[in-house]
């Protein structure tokens, strides 16, 4: 007998991911193409036709653009998996899990933005780094004219992507771990004569990887349409791919925007087209990989990968820190030439007038982000209790919707689901960047919310019901008070990708919604680090706040129920 | 409460006739905000608009909510962006700062409301004579679709004490640049100031400066500009980055000069580096100065697109910047410093005193450095070079 209960639940979950999640893409990618085929009637193209891709393939540096962006692409993605993988093997059993949870953490919180505003002050050639080094070290009066920051070959933006990716690798590796038995796997290859890191590699990557190659699509598509974070590290003359796109979409010559609507369709190419390299690839080292792991070499030189990547992960974070670091510096500054280490003066008033600017994008952060993670968290939880109450495993193709929004590239229907928005009269507002906001918040949340929900010790569950709680009084009395620490973490995950948030804004919010995210990346091609370093900060802030809350409110919630605060953490 | 109040909103809205008198429109901007979308990376500008709308607020009870964009054209895109969904009327962008290229396109689509200027009051305070700068925006007759309201004029500026004697014309500057290789740079010309440095080029290398105020066509456009591109090859490589990458705009390019990465900035302000010394961006040693032959200057002015959704506040606005008041209080070195666009003839005692009263500051060119003030190429150059640009030295 086909389980019915809480069929109706699941309807309404299916209904509301449907028309929120799915249809919105889906008619975004339809305008987009109509444009990219020439049909925008608003600017008079109302014929048919490939003059678009014409113009699109003859615009100056389309060719290095595209290639900067499987470049930049590919390479950080790859980089960024090796460097987490021997990161993992060096320090897994040697760290606990809330210890290394604590220091990926505030990684995980930063939004991209601020760290890019950061890393691109701290490794300029006027940056942090030189002025700490100069001119005793180095000689240098002034700085060099070297291109350390947006370099034509994008070496700057693969570090910043590193620096976001590795920590994001880390924590889906991790919890995947827990999944394999390493140290059995790990006791076994030592007594055979293997050297840790080729356990690692042998044994044990082949086990983690089918498990986190959602995650690592999600990067590569990440990674191969970023925009904030290209415009403040990337190269700028031509920039990638997606960069060029933004800058079309709102140029002066407004005939550009069906050029633009062809390279996002382009876009979305190349994120399936790399997709479907990758899953090629991995074909090709399965392979190879058989053959080499048959040949049984015990690689115990495999050490110094090992240290390599360690290094590199540590270094990473460093500059990670570093770079947060230097945004709260610049925002207490008043003065601060180069070479000086520290600022000359300090002053309080780029904080001192949050009237002028920043009170009201923090305010518009936080009704967004909260309004976004309630939303998606709701639909999360609707989403696991409908699951719980047929009895369901979840189908390959509900994961699939799941991981929609985040596999397709944000600019390849942004700009058609603005006018999407626009011909439903839902202009500019806040609902259509709320809307637009949970479209990436909730597959975040629902990913986050997933493993513990399924890992709840169903016992409590049916004795509750057979003490004669209905469905509803189980949920509120049994479920989300043993998942309260889980529920909140995934709702800190979920603000935290809100506030970073920043094409969906701009190309929703018609440029009168103002979040700390798009006057960062605005301010960020201003001459005042100061002020920029305030709404850095301020955006870094908030998830750490929010993160911060996660860990400290179940402590505080359940300090009569000793027993909860232990069991669901 | 809330309903009769909603209905007489609704009634504001359906009713499309547009008060006839100034009285009416100023009764009926009461209580609008009006979307002023202005370019906002500086942060002085950004404070004026917010002083602005506290002192509109206290007189006719309009405020500005600035929509900050990072390029005009963000703007004009939204404009069209709502003509194409058919929003013709409750856009969300009620008034614009806007020049030039971007005015000639919104213009030439149809997607302005006007033409209003004579509507204004304040306007008895232009010099609205044919050909005047107030009334003509890169050569392009304004016809009272737009409104003035600061004086841009091009300078460059450097530090003092790093380079005591800058170059004064574009020849200078190649034997200065060849001299000290990797200090100067421009911001990339998709950027309005790294345009009008090529412009400012132009006009200086044209054989004849006189064809740029007519229309390029293909055969003026490459007699006047071959001296320029030559220049240019010669220039290039001895840029920052060798020519290969450029700043994004002058706040950037503000920056580096603040951060010695180069030892020239420019900007299409007179007072721009006076002010950013006020506001601790810049050494107090560096000065502006506009080549020894003069420098392009033109008026910025804002539009209101025809679907607007405050009409009337926009245009409360509009005048409110015209206000010999407003004026004098944005030429204050401290505010904003940017110079008036009134003409003094049309002053009365009063309000010439006001402007006599403004402190002064070392890094403020005097009237003797900036030179005459050379006419704005038609816009069609600027579109020429831009593009032409880009074909050439993008890789």
């Amino acid at each position: 007998m086909r389980n019915t209960e809480g069929r109706w639940l699941r309807l309404t979950v299916l209904g509301l991911v449907a028309a929120g999640l799915v249809l919105p893409i889906l008619a975004g990618l339809w305008e987009t193409g109509r444009a990219a085929f020439g049909y925008l009637p608003a600017i008079g193209a109302e014929t048919l036709s490939i003059d678009p891709w014409r113009r699109l393939w003859s615009l100056p540096g389309f060719s290095t653009s595209l290639s900067l962006t499987l470049w930049t692409g590919f390479a950080s993605t790859l980089l960024a998996l090796a460097i987490a993988t021997g990161f993992c093997a060096a320090v897994h059993g040697r760290m606990s899990a809330g210890q290394s949870a604590r220091l990926l953490t505030p990684f995980l919180a930063a939004p991209h933005a601020a760290l890019a505003i950061g890393l691109a002050f701290l490794i300029a050639p006027s940056g942090w780094i030189a002025r700490v080094l100069s001119p005793w070290a180095t000689g240098w009066d002034l700085p060099p004219d070297l291109a350390t920051v947006r370099d034509p070959c994008g070496i700057a933006l693969i570090l910043g992507l590193l620096v976001k990716e590795v920590p994001f690798f880390l924590l889906v590796m991790l919890s995947a771990l827990s999944q394999v038995p390493v140290r059995a796997h790990l006791a076994a290859g030592r007594a055979l004569g293997y050297g840790r890191g080729v356990v690692w590699i042998k044994v044990i990557a082949p086990q983690v990887y089918p498990l986190i190659r959602l995650p690592v699509f999600v990067v590569l598509s990440f990674a191969l349409s970023v925009v904030d974070m290209a415009i403040i590290l990337g190269p700028s003359n031509p920039p990638t791919l997606a960069v060029a796109m933004t800058r079309w979409f709102f140029a002066a010559d407004t005939m550009l925007i069906l050029p633009a609507s062809a390279a996002a369709l382009l876009q979305t190419a190349l994120v399936a087209g790399g997709i479907l390299l990758w899953l090629g690839a991995e074909r090709a080292v399965t392979v190879a990989g058989r053959f080499w792991i048959r040949r049984g070499g015990r690689g115990l030189s495999s050490g110094p990968g090992l240290v390599l990547a360690g290094a590199g992960a540590g270094f990473l974070m460093a500059l990670g820190a570093a770079a947060l670091l230097a945004l709260l510096l610049w925002s207490v500054a008043w003065r601060w030439p180069f070479p000086d280490a520290l600022p000359e003066s300090w002053s309080l008033r780029a904080w001192a007038r949050p009237a002028m600017g920043w009170g009201m994008a923090l305010k518009q952060t936080l009704i967004i982000g909260l309004a976004t993670t309630a939303l998606s968290l709701t639909l999360a939880i609707a989403w696991l209790e409908g699951e719980d109450r047929a009895g369901l495993n979840r189908a390959r193709w509900a994961e699939g919707l799941i991981y929609l929004p985040l596999l397709v590239p944000q600019v390849a229907f942004l700009y058609g689901l603005s006018v999407t928005f626009l011909r439903a009269g839902m202009t500019g507002g806040m609902v259509a960047v709320i809307w637009g906001q949970a479209l990436f918040v909730f597959p975040y949340v629902m990913i986050a919310l997933s493993d513990p929900w399924r890992a709840l010790d169903r016992r409590m569950v049916r004795a509750a019901a057979a003490l004669g709680a209905g469905p509803l009084r189980r949920l509120f009395a049994v479920k989300l008070p043993i998942l309260l620490a889980p529920v909140l973490t995934a709702a800190a995950i979920g603000f935290a990708v809100s506030v970073a948030q920043y094409l969906p804004t701009l190309f929703l919010g018609a440029g009168r919604i103002a979040t700390l995210t798009t006057e960062a990346v605005t301010l960020s091609s201003g001459s005042d680090r100061r002020v920029t370093g305030v709404y850095a900060v301020l955006q870094a802030a908030l998830p750490f706040a929010a993160y911060a809350a996660a860990l400290m409110l179940p402590a505080l919630l359940l300090r009569h129920r000793r027993g909860l605060a232990g069991a669901s953490a | 409460m809330r309903l009769p109040l909603l209905a007489l909103l609704a009634a504001g809205l359906a009713a499309p006739a547009l008060a006839d008198s100034w009285d009416d429109t100023v009764a009926a901007a009461r209580g609008q905000t009006v979307y002023w979308n202005a370019w906002g990376g500086d942060e002085r500008t950004n404070d004026f608009i917010a002083w602005a709308s506290g002192a509109l607020e206290a007189q006719y009870g309009v405020t500005i909510q600035q929509v900050k964009l990072s390029d005009t054209a963000e703007a004009v895109t939204r404009v069209i962006a709502e003509k194409a969904a058919g929003q013709t009327e409750g856009g969300a962008v009620d008034l614009i700062w806007i020049n030039g290229t971007n005015f000639l396109s919104m213009k030439k689509q149809g997607l302005l409301h006007g033409p209003f200027l004579a509507d204004l009051p304040n306007a008895k305070y232009l010099d609205l004579s044919e050909g005047s700068a107030a009334v003509v925006d890169f050569t392009i007759p304004t016809e009272g679709y737009e409104s003035p309201w600061r004086l841009a004029k091009f300078v460059l500026t450097h530090d003092s004490a790093r380079v005591p004697e800058p170059p004064r014309s574009m020849a200078a500057l190649l034997d200065w640049t060849t001299a000290n290789p990797g200090r100067f740079t421009h911001p990339a010309v998709s950027n309005f100031m790294g345009a009008t440095f090529l412009k400012q080029a132009l006009i200086e290398l044209a054989p004849d400066p006189a064809v740029l105020q007519g229309e390029a066509t293909d055969e003026a456009y490459s007699a006047a500009t071959e001296p320029l591109w030559a220049w240019y090859d010669a220039l290039r490589p001895t840029l920052w980055r060798q020519g290969e990458s450029f700043p994004e705009n002058e706040s950037v390019l503000q920056q580096m000069l603040n951060d010695g990465e180069v030892d020239f900035a420019m900007a299409f302000d007179p007072a721009a580096a006076a002010a950013a010394v006020e506001r601790g961006l810049l050494p107090d040693t560096v000065r502006s100065y506009a080549p020894e032959g003069g420098s392009i200057g033109n008026v910025s002015f804002v539009a209101i697109p025809f679907n607007a959704a405050h009409k009337e506040g926009a245009m409360v606005v509009a005048n409110f910047l015209l206000d010999p008041a407003t004026q004098a209080h944005a030429q204050d070195i401290t505010v904003l410093g940017s110079y008036s666009v009134l003409d003094p003839a049309r002053l009365g005692e009063a309000e010439k005193a006001a402007f006599a009263a403004l402190p002064a500051s070392p890094a403020l060119p005097s009237n003797e450095a900036l030179g005459p003030t050379l006419n704005e190429p038609h816009p069609s150059w600027m579109t020429r070079i831009a593009e032409d640009w880009a074909r050439r030295y993008t890789e």
